[in-house]
């Protein structure tokens, strides 16, 4: 499904980025990067909204041509992005959802890892693995 | 979190353990005792302030934060919840147990007063710790008017 997958820390640098082999690679590391931005503007927006908007997940951050880009902040300010191919109409919402809470839920047991200091790069092999079982279901 | 007297023992034990290894210190010795303490629940609340607030919303101010430290956190940690929580708006806020679960078993009243302090380092660095990972940097004091009451004062530092 995902082409793509990054973890970003609250400072704004990253944990965790792995794309599929095959392509470009700093393709997504670009794409990842410029979608700070708009993930940026949507949890000011959020803070603002008085209606209960105010969930973790932040939906599609931008299309381009190709791929769709896909958001997720944690309430201590990490950022999930996905980057999916646009040719894949059968994904929905939902299931992105609970794939950012699959992300999320590794990501706390890496946090809860006793060997692992937080603000490292990740180099759980759990978490690897789940994040490769993210990228194969596509192919 | 699991059974509360399990984690009571061994937060007992811990204490006992960095206070024997040095029987008499010197002027610097019981404090890197206290550091050690605090830095471990420093770890534990990074741990805790990614994993217990997964499926909230997202917070929105300060208090939000902080009332969740005294709802969620006290829960998980403690079983009860904070008895009260004061602020002066201006980045003070003044946590406040009557009955904190670690110091209860010990006395009641000023009895073992002066011993008390040792075992409140761990759940200052708890309360730092859990901030931090929540995007708030802050100062964290404990203190002890009357067993088994205590009170920690959180300063917010602002950047």
């Amino acid at each position: 499904m995902a082409v793509c997958v990054a973890v970003i820390a609250k400072e704004n640098y990253p944990l965790y980025i792995r794309s599929i082999p095959t392509e470009n690679e700093l393709k997504f590391h670009y794409m990842v990067h410029t979608s700070l931005d708009v993930v940026d503007e949507k949890i000011s927006a959020m803070g603002k909204a008085l209606v209960d908007q105010r969930e973790l997940y932040l939906g599609l951050l931008y299309p381009t041509e190709d791929y769709k880009v896909y958001g997720y902040v944690t309430n201590s300010k990490v950022k999930f992005v996905m980057v999916v191919d646009s040719s894949n109409t059968a994904l929905r919402d939902n299931e992105i959802r609970s794939m950012f809470r699959k992300l999320h839920n590794s990501y706390t047991d890496v946090m809860c890892n006793p060997f692992y200091n937080p603000g490292d790069r990740i180099q759980s092999r759990a978490f690897d693995g789940m994040v490769t079982s993210m990228m194969i279901q596509v192919c | 979190m699991a059974d509360p007297a399990l984690f009571e023992f061994l937060h007992t034990e811990m204490v006992a353990e960095l206070w024997a290894q040095d029987p008499d210190p010197g002027p610097g010795g019981q404090k890197t005792s206290l550091l050690v303490l605090e830095g471990m629940g420093f770890r534990v609340g990074q741990a805790l302030g990614e994993r217990l607030p997964r499926e909230t919303l997202t917070f929105r101010e300060e208090l939000d934060i902080l009332k969740f430290l005294c709802k969620d956190l006290w829960v998980a940690v403690f079983h009860k919840q904070m008895d009260s929580l004061r602020t002066n708006h201006q980045g003070t806020y003044v946590l406040q147990d009557n009955s904190f679960p670690l110091l209860v078993r010990m006395a009641s009243g000023l009895q073992y007063l002066e011993e008390a302090p040792k075992f409140l380092a761990f759940t200052c660095g708890l309360l730092r710790g859990t901030l931090s990972t929540l995007g708030v940097k802050s100062l964290v004091t404990a203190s002890v008017a009357a067993l088994p009451a205590c009170k920690f004062q959180v300063v917010i530092q602002k950047l």
